[in-house]
């Protein structure tokens, strides 16, 4: 398969091996943290860590985007659905993902009327096809999936499509970054930069973690190849002493970014003054709303929302989970009360989620037979 | 998964187990029935092992198979029972009423039995097109004939519009074992190997793409087909070092391989690369971020053979049409035990859990 095949080839991965050995001083440990969820499931999934030399240590990010959504805002969501005249809609992600009063999918065993969609044209589609009842998307994600749903409702409001709205909660990664660089407890080394956020956000919005914080940047694609060449040009510089924002993923990321996306993201939305995150508390200009014109199609203004404030179970240890303080098997309740069936904190129900990723790919391995 | 049980102790009186059923302690704690309890992962063997087992098995003890064996007097048999509730009806490779006789067939071929004959129930919805049926029962008409099985009983019940997606299909399979073949996930040893017997995910994701719900399109049928013949072959050669089959329909390859880790203790360990997948099916995979090993299948077999049998059954399946892409993807390890672990060709590994919850309801 193009693009996918002379990521994985074998012998170009052990090559890049050899070079990060080689690189990698051994008197130092390295704590490289890849943002990006889309790449701690490619690291769990390629087994990269058997890969890569004990130094270099990848601690896992909070650029799940289901992972930092705090469990408040699900039963929002929820709340609006249970009017029989409302159909909500959201990615299959979303489904599993506990709130107080349980997930979209137990909802739906209850009787919500509860449908997965791909897209959220899909769901203006199902508004389309269904005149008679309100379709509500309940959007989450980073700038990745942000633009899709400006589009949905640039053309909702073109149509003129009533009976449709969308319960925002798309976050910017910038302020997440920042939000760990502040945080006391972290020491980390470089980053591994998203790689479908800045598809449409490009590099530039990175340059003040390398300026500033003096940490390098390298945008990574998520086959195996690409992560382990990211790493490779992240040693560069830290061998050099330097700090740069650095494209690996250059088949994908432009350096400006989509403009086109960033556009139609412009039109539709604006910063909120703050949001809550999971596990990261409230972190300032760090989400969008729908702007005034857009007002009609806003749920959060068409429906009466409870505003739902929802701490996580207090033996869940998430927060430190998604800082990279804590491993997931270090959670105490990692694989005993919190399971990916069964999850109890978020990072356990994304597959992009470190717990999860940690739990199916890794979890069992050393287990030994005693039969 | 199926929910039959082997019972090779028919001395046993099943009614006493029966009455002593109230005492069987129910561990199924959902609240609810959700689409997850019928997608053939966790959420499924929760349901069979916490309710259905402990109230209506005599022996729940023992590993779920795909099908029963019971012996009367001097005579034994194999028994399984399915419901067919796919949507939509028909679909590129199939329809829902071959697959309702070959899935049937397939889930007494694996327990290696050969069936001969098989009974049908059809809750159809008001309003169906009689062309629907006829078309879905000559379908189960060929299949059966092609099997040289006779169906002996049946019933028909109908439902209100809406109710019942035109059509679902229940079949039950009688059969006989075939000579020398001991199915028995306890049987399982360290170096036994795992044999494929083609390329996976092309049923699940050609439903999926059936469906339309994607703006995908690709060149892919449903695998939906007999594989009696494939392990009839593959008996001739290897009866003695067959020690488990499974078809790995819903919950795919990775399913059918953590419940026989499970059942057996040991680990299975599959080199990623040896594993068949058409470009379509990674492709959507890849797209949609499933992975192959849970994507239902419903024309292959999966097979653990003893390793001195197992170019002996290899080779059988080559020579038989429909075997010539059958591989060995794996072997028995006593690590990791009870779970199964992907090796890639570039040094890395991973665990594959079963399938949680439910990517793609209503496939079979």
């Amino acid at each position: 398969m193009k693009y996918v095949d002379e990521f994985r080839d074998p012998e170009l991965i052990s090559k890049a091996a050899e070079e990060i050995r080689r690189l990698a001083d051994t008197g130092r440990h390295y704590r490289i943290m890849e943002v990006c969820g889309g790449h701690t499931h490619a690291i769990y999934r390629f087994g990269l860590k058997d890969i890569l030399p004990s130094n270099i240590e990848l601690i896992h990010g909070p650029g799940c985007p289901v992972c930092v959504l705090p469990m408040g805002r699900i039963d929002d969501g929820l709340s609006v659905a249970r009017d029989p005249g409302v159909i909500f809609t959201a990615f299959g992600d979303m489904m599993r993902v506990p709130g107080a009063s349980g997930s979209p999918l137990e909802h739906k065993a209850r009787g919500t009327d509860v449908r997965i969609v791909y897209s959220p044209a899909d769901a203006l589609q199902l508004a389309r096809k269904n005149p008679e009842r309100h379709v509500m998307f309940f959007a989450i994600g980073f700038e990745t999936t942000a633009p899709s749903t400006a589009l949905t409702l640039i053309r909702a409001r073109a149509e003129g499509v009533k009976n449709f709205s969308v319960f925002c909660n798309h976050v910017t990664i910038v302020p997440a970054i920042r939000a760990i660089l502040d945080s006391p407890d972290m020491r980390l080394d470089a980053f591994i930069g998203p790689g479908h956020v800045s598809t449409v956000i490009g590099c530039r919005p990175y340059e003040w973690i390398a300026r500033n914080e003096g940490k390098p940047v390298v945008t990574s694609g998520f086959e195996p190849l690409d992560l382990l060449q990211s790493i490779v040009m992240l040693l560069h510089q830290l061998r050099a002493g330097e700090a740069r924002v650095e494209n690996q993923y250059r088949r994908v990321v432009p350096w400006e970014g989509n403009r086109a996306a960033l556009k139609a993201m412009a039109e539709v939305f604006e910063l909120r003054p703050y949001f809550e995150w999971r596990g990261l508390g409230f972190i300032s200009q760090s989400a969008l709303k729908l702007r005034d014109e857009y007002a009609e199609w806003d749920a959060e203004r068409r429906f009466p929302i409870p505003g739902a404030r929802i701490t996580d179970p207090k033996a869940a240890q998430c927060g430190e989970v998604l800082k990279g303080v804590l491993k997931p098997a270090q959670c105490k309740l990692f694989g005993r009360e919190c399971t990916p069936e069964h999850p109890i904190g978020a990072l356990m129900v994304s597959t992009e989620g470190s717990c999860a990723a940690h739990y199916h790919y890794e979890h069992r391995k050393n287990l030994v037979s005693v039969a | 998964m199926r929910s039959t049980l082997p019972l090779r102790a028919p001395e046993e009186p099943r009614l006493r187990s029966l009455n002593g059923a109230a005492a069987s302690a129910v561990r199924f704690r959902d609240a609810r029935i959700e689409m997850a309890h019928g997608a053939g992962g966790k959420a499924s063997r929760r349901l069979v092992e916490g309710l259905f087992a402990p109230l209506l098995f005599a022996n729940s003890a023992q590993p779920l198979n795909d099908a029963a064996v019971l012996s009367f007097d001097s005579v034994t048999l194999a028994i399984t029972t399915d419901s067919f509730v796919v949507r939509p009806l028909q679909f590129p490779g199939g329809s829902i009423g071959e697959l309702a006789v070959n899935g049937t067939l397939n889930d007494l071929a694996v327990s290696g039995a050969r069936a001969h004959a098989m009974t049908a129930t059809f809750v159809l919805e008001e309003g169906l097109a009689t062309a629907v049926l006829e078309a879905e029962v000559r379908a189960m008409a060929n299949a059966l004939q092609d099997a040289g099985v006779a169906l002996v009983a049946g019933d028909t019940k109908v439902v209100e519009r809406g109710k019942a997606d035109g059509m679902y299909i229940t079949t039950t399979g009688i059969g006989r074992p075939l000579p020398g073949i001991v199915v028995d996930a306890r049987s399982v040893r360290p170096g036994d190997k795992v044999i494929l017997s083609g390329p996976i995910g092309d049923h699940g994701i050609t439903i999926l793409l059936a469906r339309g719900d994607l703006d995908l399109e690709a060149d892919l049928a449903s695998d939906t087909r007999s594989v009696l013949p494939m392990i009839e072959a593959m008996a001739v050669q290897a009866a003695p070092g067959i020690r488990w089959m499974r078809d790995p329909t819903r919950g795919g390859v990775a399913t059918s391989l953590n419940e026989l880790a499970r059942d057996c203790g040991l680990g299975v360990v599959m080199s990623e690369d040896a594993i068949p997948i058409r470009d379509e099916v990674r492709g959507a995979c890849e797209l949609l971020g499933l992975d192959p090993l849970h994507i239902a299948n419903e024309g292959q077999f999966l097979a653990v053979v003893a390793p001195e049998y197992a170019t002996a059954a290899l080779n059988a399946l080559e020579l038989t049409e429909g075997g010539e892409d059958a591989v060995i993807i794996g072997e028995m390890c006593p690590e990791p035990a009870c779970a199964v672990l992907v090796t890639t060709r570039y040094g890395g590994s991973r665990i594959v859990d079963m399938l949680v919850g439910d990517p793609l309801p209503r496939i079979c």
